[in-house]
């Protein structure tokens, strides 16, 4: 057992105020637990993420201009890099929240990750088929944030370069993982 | 700075045994190392989230395991039999609602329930709470209403406990920052405790 005593009241993880110059991701976070919700929005401002939680599928719709009432062009501004979402949800589920998101010709690109703290396999393999960018299982881990917005990023950066691929997460060799928020 | 050396060295007594006793495991400890100058408080305030909705899962598990048929016995009453027929009615409703708990308990909500339970206790570090809601689950699957009760006792009872520990967990922490010093962290749960 190791002991760390640093400044302030624990040691701290790295600052949450991002350098130079460095895109920060907007993620939508969907998980009907206060408590995840709360873990899952402080994971990502570490990793220098702008957040936005909701508790349920029907409400990421709604945010995300799919639940019919707005027009595409006035979430230009709100436009979202990432969306993480909780498998089991009361409503609409995140497999079901998948589907809808996969099957809108605007948001089909947007990466979908999903979150559940039971692995079975039949339901990861469901949700990789319908598109699931990576299937993480719960509690989060800092290291699984970490390594999703670095490729997201990445893809961002070759998407400029070669135009659109899709690249899946385990495809990324681990050199390109970087661990500081910049 | 002696004071504060002995404030730390309790501390640390403390959570080691909370940690060899599984009522936390690392879970926990990742939630420390997110905290930091931006929002000093993240802990606590994760801590009392995840007490406020056990409190109200508690309830609403302990209300789905209950059949309610009380509104039989009004509608005897209102009936104004004699005597000897409101005893036997009454009887006969005893046993019905033996009879009808078995089938009238809906486990499917009741395992929603513990499932979310189950997440959120996980997601503090909460150990025991999270083990003694996966039993649960199994009672729930074979749908034993006897295996669910006894065992929503005992998953209120390791919350009761924990919630107890964490308050005096965080009170340590006050302590020790009120007097100055700073709240040592524990870099990794030992392999032995890790399950």
């Amino acid at each position: 057992m190791v002991m760390d005593q640093e400044m302030g009241r624990y040691p701290s993880s790295s600052s949450s105020s991002s350098s130079s110059g460095a895109p920060n991701l907007h993620v939508l976070a969907v998980d009907d637990s206060h408590v995840d919700r709360k873990v899952i929005e402080k994971l990502l401002k570490i990793s220098c993420c702008k957040v936005t939680a909701v508790e349920s599928g029907k409400r990421a719709l709604q945010y995300l201009g799919l639940d019919g009432d707005k027009s595409p062009v006035e979430f230009d501004g709100l436009k979202v890099n990432l969306i993480m979402t909780d498998y089991s949800m009361p409503g609409m589920t995140g497999y079901e929240l998948l589907k809808e998101i996969k099957g809108s010709s605007r948001l089909r690109e947007i990466p979908v990750v999903i979150m559940s703290s039971e692995n079975i396999l039949g339901r990861i393999d469901r949700c990789m088929e319908e598109g699931a960018e990576e299937f993480l299982v719960k509690p989060v881990q800092l290291s699984d944030v970490r390594r999703l917005t670095d490729f997201i990023l990445q893809g961002d950066e070759d998407r400029q370069k070669v135009g659109s691929s899709k690249r899946k997460l385990w495809d990324v060799p681990r050199s390109w993982f970087t661990t500081s928020c910049s | 700075m002696e004071v504060v050396g002995q404030l730390q060295k309790q501390y640390v007594d403390f959570i080691t045994s909370l940690f060899r006793e599984a009522y936390l495991d690392d879970q926990y400890v990742q939630l420390q190392k997110l905290q930091d100058d931006s929002n000093p408080e993240f802990v606590v305030e994760v801590v009392s989230i995840f007490f406020e909705d056990s409190e109200k899962l508690l309830n609403d598990l302990a209300s789905s395991l209950l059949v309610s048929i009380s509104l039989f016995w009004v509608f005897i009453l209102c009936l104004r039999p004699s005597l000897l027929l409101m005893v036997v009615l009454f009887f006969l409703l005893f046993l019905f609602q033996l009879y009808s708990q078995q089938q009238v308990v809906d486990f499917k909500k009741v395992d929603g329930y513990v499932h979310q339970f189950k997440g959120s206790s996980s997601s503090v570090g909460a150990q025991r709470v999270k083990n003694a809601c996966v039993t649960l689950r199994n009672f729930c699957e074979e749908k034993n209403l006897d295996g669910c009760s006894r065992y929503l006792n005992l998953v209120k009872q390791e919350f009761y406990l924990v919630k107890n520990k964490l308050e005096t967990l965080l009170r340590m922490e006050q302590q020790i920052l009120q007097a100055g010093g700073t709240v040592p962290l524990l870099e990794q749960v030992p392999l032995l405790w890790k399950q």
